[in-house]
């Protein structure tokens, strides 16, 4: 997208909200509305995958070192992989706080 | 192409339909047959197994999936056609609404039926009134001749670049649907002239991937829903000119707003649809007695023609609208409540009075049409012009 989508009149919008663009789905943030983050403690994590396989949003990214972590641009705030995590690595921590 | 020729001929209202379409030379048909839209379908599926058209005609299991077959045809740019009523319409309201919003453009032909329950296979407008707010065209037509017009007229309305939406024909079923009557065909060559070849802009192809009925955000659905709302209020020249030339070519002419002895008119009765016949014959009658009605006719729904229903009502003292259907727990006949609104704070507006009648197919003679304008009369003189009358009710 040329801009970001909050800033897409409506006659920019082509006849039927059509996107022309390819691939564009990466710019389209979806993690807005999380009121939770998780939050990996790296020295207690396995590099198991258990939080990456259970994740529902496919938010879980591996670093290179080989840790677990949420992209929170997409990241809901589920809680599934801190429940999931065999380690209990992983915490919940609100998103005001 | 099909061969069939041009000519007056005596025929049932649904096969010149039917006619129509293949004239048109659609090429894809996904319908399920309901009351009283089997004939249309059933013509249809023989012209096609007849090999007289070179058309894919769907045999779906369910009106949901003929929505959803004439939406993705509609996307790679076919031109589509499928036809329904009533509880037909009611099951593919989920697509029904989406092939509007996603600006596809397709041909309906609409036989107007009551809905359940109690169970009716009977005419009124309960159906077309569900989906009023979707999106879509709708014009109303009122005789058999209208109807085979109407299919052209609806094509070239809906495949126009600038306008890209579904249109509904409208016609009033058993009523219509199932009567004989003249109906003057046209020829291949005046439909070439007159309907371009399809070309839908952004249509689904490998080689030039788009994306359809995407997800939106809080951020740009506000933005999505303009634009359909520009979209269908911008299509209204288009569709005039769609009519204009069809009158310069046919002769025969059709308005967004209908009127007849309205000019010298002291009040009007206002209908949709085939009342509209008997509405004029009444006038006459009741002329002749020195009473100044004159008849004003909703051809176009939506996009409602504004300007050109209060041009043709402004100064009227009273109007009476015959409604087809109830918004229950409302004002009355959606009809009337749009007509109120449009005349809302303008100068000069009439006072309306509304009647609902021939709710599933009872019989509105003249008789009930002069009871109705003149008791609406009297209702209009004597202040009684709130709510609404439900004509003939018993108790």
């Amino acid at each position: 997208m040329a801009k970001p989508i909050d800033e897409i009149t409506w006659q920019e919008l082509g006849i039927g909200a059509v996107v022309t663009e390819i691939g564009n789905s990466v710019q389209y943030k979806t993690g807005s509305w999380r009121s939770e983050r998780p939050v990996v403690k790296k020295e207690h994590c396995i590099k198991c995958g258990v939080c990456w396989l259970f994740c529902p949003d496919m938010s879980i990214v591996q670093t290179p070192e080989g840790h677990f972590t949420a992209n929170l641009e997409f990241c809901k705030g589920c809680g599934i992989c801190a429940k999931e995590c065999p380690v209990g690595c992983i915490t919940m921590q609100g998103e005001e706080a | 192409m099909s061969e069939i020729g041009k000519g007056r001929k005596g025929i049932e209202v649904s096969i010149a339909m039917a006619d129509a379409v293949a004239q048109a030379d659609v090429d894809v048909i996904a319908a399920y047959p309901i009351t009283p839209q089997t004939h249309i379908v059933e013509h249809l599926a023989d012209i096609v197994a007849n090999g007289e058209l070179d058309a894919e005609f769907v045999p779906v299991e369910s009106e949901h999936s003929a929505m959803s077959v004439c939406c993705g045809s509609a996307a790679v740019g076919a031109r589509t056609f499928t036809s329904t009523s009533s509880q037909g319409l009611a099951l593919m309201s989920e697509i029904f609404i989406i092939a509007a919003a996603m600006r596809l453009p397709m041909v309906m032909a609409l036989a107007n039926r009551s809905l359940s329950s109690p169970l009716s296979i009977w005419n009124d407008h309960t159906d077309v009134m569900m989906v009023r707010d979707a999106g879509w065209i709708h014009f109303f037509v009122e005789n058999g001749q209208e109807a085979y017009d109407g299919i052209f007229n609806a094509f070239r309305m809906s495949e126009d670049p600038g306008v890209m939406l579904p249109v509904a024909v409208n016609l009033d079923g058993f009523i219509m649907t199932h009567m004989v009557e003249p109906v003057e065909y046209v020829d291949g060559e005046l439909i070439k002239k007159y309907l371009p070849e399809f070309k839908m802009k952004n249509a689904l192809h490998p080689d030039n991937p788009v994306s359809m009925g995407c997800f939106a955000m809080p951020e740009i659905y506000t933005e999505a829903q303009m634009s359909r709302e520009v979209g269908i209020k911008d299509a209204y020249p288009t569709i005039v000119k769609a009519w204009d030339e069809w009158g310069a070519l046919t002769g025969r002419h059709y308005k967004p707003i209908e009127t007849y002895r309205t000019d010298d008119a002291d009040y009007c009765i206002i209908t949709m649809g085939s009342f509209g016949e008997t509405a004029m014959e009444v006038a006459d009658m009741l002329r002749e007695e020195g009473e100044k009605v004159g008849v004003v006719k909703i051809r176009l729904w939506r996009p409602f023609p504004m300007e050109e229903f209060r041009k043709s009502v402004l100064g009227k003292k009273y109007l009476i609208v015959l409604d087809r259907a109830i918004s229950f727990g409302s004002q009355g006949g959606p009809v009337a409540m749009e007509l109120r609104s449009a005349l809302y704070g303008q100068k000069d507006a009439p006072v309306v009075v509304n009647y609902v009648a021939g709710l599933a197919g009872r019989d509105v003679s003249r008789k009930d049409f002069r009871n109705i304008i003149l008791e609406g009369k009297k209702k209009a003189v004597s202040g009684h012009t709130d709510g609404f009358t439900l004509y003939g009710l018993r108790g």
